[in-house]
């Protein structure tokens, strides 16, 4: 437990002087990668529900901001609340249809879904089309209090909203509701025949997921200042299932530290085009067939292994 | 009637029959999940990377090697069916055991390497693929390209063979008696494992027969079969993978409503498979022919 503890101190603090240290949109970037992982990781990996269609939430958000801040000219926090907003709807009814169906027609029907509203962006007029939003100016938050020009100023306010997302995902998990949705990850049938009713947990666990996606999708587009059509594809999709894979389903930590690696990767392999993605294509295969606890189950693993239990 | 709804015929019968030749494809590659995932249990991601491989052989055969497009129509099938038998061999046969979840991992890896190499050698623009049996017949109320008549009628024939061959042959019989209790039929003295591989090359092999078909229509690209297996995705929800007259129904029935919707309400043609499927979820979550387990 303590050294769990002091883990956590070490890695606040290297949060709070990271910007001195390495490029802040790359850090806060980073960060909303993690926040979107672990969003996804709380359905995967303590509901076991499979969501391949995680990017509609994370985009469409991401254009909600964009049209409230830009065409609508209105502050920053009310385009992040407009995100979240948007994207726990769509959850909810992308959610009660998808949970309509086990396993992995699941996967299948949120991926089907996330292709649909991918398709809708590409026509709908306050998206953009093509070009998606762009140049969405950064305005200060709190009524003029903090000003965002500065990208180290706003490396910490996006600290604050990943660290607010990372917490409330923690309490969901050991909250008593939790302990319902490891349940019924488990067992199913067991948890029902107890008196649980699992739909209704699978889709608030859903919901609670998919604005956390949008909190992550709003916050990346005011940090980047646009919103495009690559946010809502298929291949975000997938790449955020990478990130929750690399680091390791159902750890609270393993998504971020998946995050980081990823987007770490993108960020040197830029100019290798199209085998950024054969690399990723990679990565799945051989996390799926040899390291399917990801980077830091398998770490903790070790850990135990070396140190028997007692 | 054609004047009370304000569409001129030809405009109609044409987007009926780019409609049904969709659904031929559709058709095509949801029998091939559906006879892939009743065998293996994994939902082959790697279905659009397939096609795209049948087209793409097609397309190196006739360029490189001169050979003509009916010879590739038996011989892209083959070599691509090959590969997917090594792929079951090296890869998909250890992972059985797990939850479906990392098949559809695997084979969503293994279409992001086949599409992203396939990407980097060709770039991704199309190449075109000659149309091997040129011009058509005036119907009075529509223009008919002999090859696009040729391609529905392909796919039927198809169809049904492979429905056919599962439902009515005795091969066919020991394959869905190992789908329903594999142990029982190893018993029997029948290789189940190399029932399943083969199982494994046949769906491989037809999603890559769809692909030779469709080189003259498309663009042979790298990335042809990316959107396409979402669509197929979205139509194996709704026919459900229980019945291979299903798949074959669902198909071609979601390719003419596509096509409907194209001379009725354009905006709406890309989105409407997948309305379907929210309706679908709605009344029957198991899907048309789907049976609930």
């Amino acid at each position: 437990m303590t050294a769990q503890r002091v883990m956590g101190v070490a890695l606040l603090v290297a949060a709070l002087v990271a910007p001195w240290f390495a490029y802040p949109i790359f850090l806060m970037t980073a960060l909303c990668f993690a926040l979107f992982a672990c969003a996804f990781n709380l359905l995967l990996g303590y509901v076991g529900l499979m969501s391949f269609g995680h990017a509609m939430f994370f985009g469409i958000s991401g254009y909600f901001f964009g049209h409230v801040v830009k065409a609508w000219g209105m502050a920053p926090e009310l385009g992040i609340l407009a995100g979240v907003a948007g994207a726990a709807v769509l959850g909810a009814v992308t959610g009660a249809l998808a949970i309509r169906r086990q396993g992995i027609y699941f996967a299948m029907i949120t991926l089907a879904f996330a292709q649909m509203i991918y398709f809708i962006c590409i026509q709908a007029p306050f998206t953009g089309g093509e070009d998606g939003l762009q140049g969405i100016v950064r305005k200060p938050l709190l009524g003029g209090l903090i000003p965002t020009k500065d990208d180290r100023v706003l490396y910490y306010v996006v600290l604050a909203i990943f660290l607010f997302g990372y917490g409330t995902i923690y309490r969901i998990i050991h909250s008593p509701f939790g302990q319902v949705l490891k349940a019924i990850r488990d067992n199913e049938q067991r948890a029902v025949s107890l008196g649980y009713e699992a739909d209704r947990y699978k889709l608030l666990a859903f919901v609670l997921s998919a604005a956390l996606a949008g909190l992550a999708g709003a916050t990346k587009a005011m940090v980047l200042q646009f919103a495009t059509l690559t946010d809502v594809s298929a291949a975000m999709s997938g790449e955020v299932v990478l990130m929750a894979l690399v680091g390791g389903l159902g750890t609270i930590i393993g998504p971020v530290v998946g995050a980081f690696i990823i987007i770490t990767m993108q960020n040197y392999l830029a100019a290798a085009g199209e085998f950024v993605l054969v690399i990723q294509g990679m990565i799945f295969v051989v996390i799926v067939m040899a390291f399917r606890k990801g980077l830091v189950g398998e770490l903790a693993d070790w850990w135990k292994s070396r140190r028997p239990a007692g | 009637m054609f004047e009370l709804l304000g569409i001129p015929p030809q405009a109609l019968f044409g987007q009926l029959l780019l409609g049904l030749i969709n659904g031929a494809f559709y058709a095509m590659l949801s029998l091939g999940l559906a006879v892939i995932f009743g065998m293996l249990n994994v939902i082959n991601f790697t279905h659009g990377a397939q096609y795209m491989m049948g087209a793409f052989a097609a397309w190196l055969m006739l360029t490189i090697l001169d050979i003509p497009f009916w010879v590739a129509l038996v011989l892209a099938p083959l070599v691509v069916g090959l590969f997917g038998v090594v792929l079951e061999k090296v890869m998909l046969k250890r992972i059985y055991h797990l939850d479906h979840l990392y098949g559809f991992l695997l084979t969503f890896g293994l279409a992001l390497v086949i599409e992203g190499l396939f990407q980097w050698k060709w770039g991704s623009s199309g190449a075109p693929y000659p149309s091997p049996i040129p011009g058509g017949t005036n119907l009075g109320f529509m223009f008919l390209p002999t090859y696009r008549g040729f391609v529905v009628v392909a796919a039927l024939v198809i169809c049904l063979a492979t429905w056919y061959g599962i439902e009515r042959t005795r091969l066919g019989a020991y394959l869905r008696a190992a789908t329903e209790n594999p142990t029982l039929v190893r018993a029997f003295g029948i290789n189940v494992p190399r029932l399943i591989t083969l199982t494994y090359g046949l769906g491989v092999g037809l999603a890559a027969l769809a692909g030779v078909l469709a080189a003259p229509i498309q663009q042979v690209s790298a990335l042809m079969g990316t959107n396409l297996v979402l669509v197929v995705f979205a139509v194996v929800v709704i026919g459900g993978m229980g019945s291979i007259m299903g798949s074959i129904v669902t198909g071609f029935g979601l390719g003419l409503v596509e096509g409907l919707t194209k001379v009725f309400y354009p905006p709406a043609s890309n989105t409407v498979i997948f309305v379907v499927m929210a309706i679908v979820l709605l009344v029957k979550p198991a899907g048309l022919f789907g049976q609930t387990k």
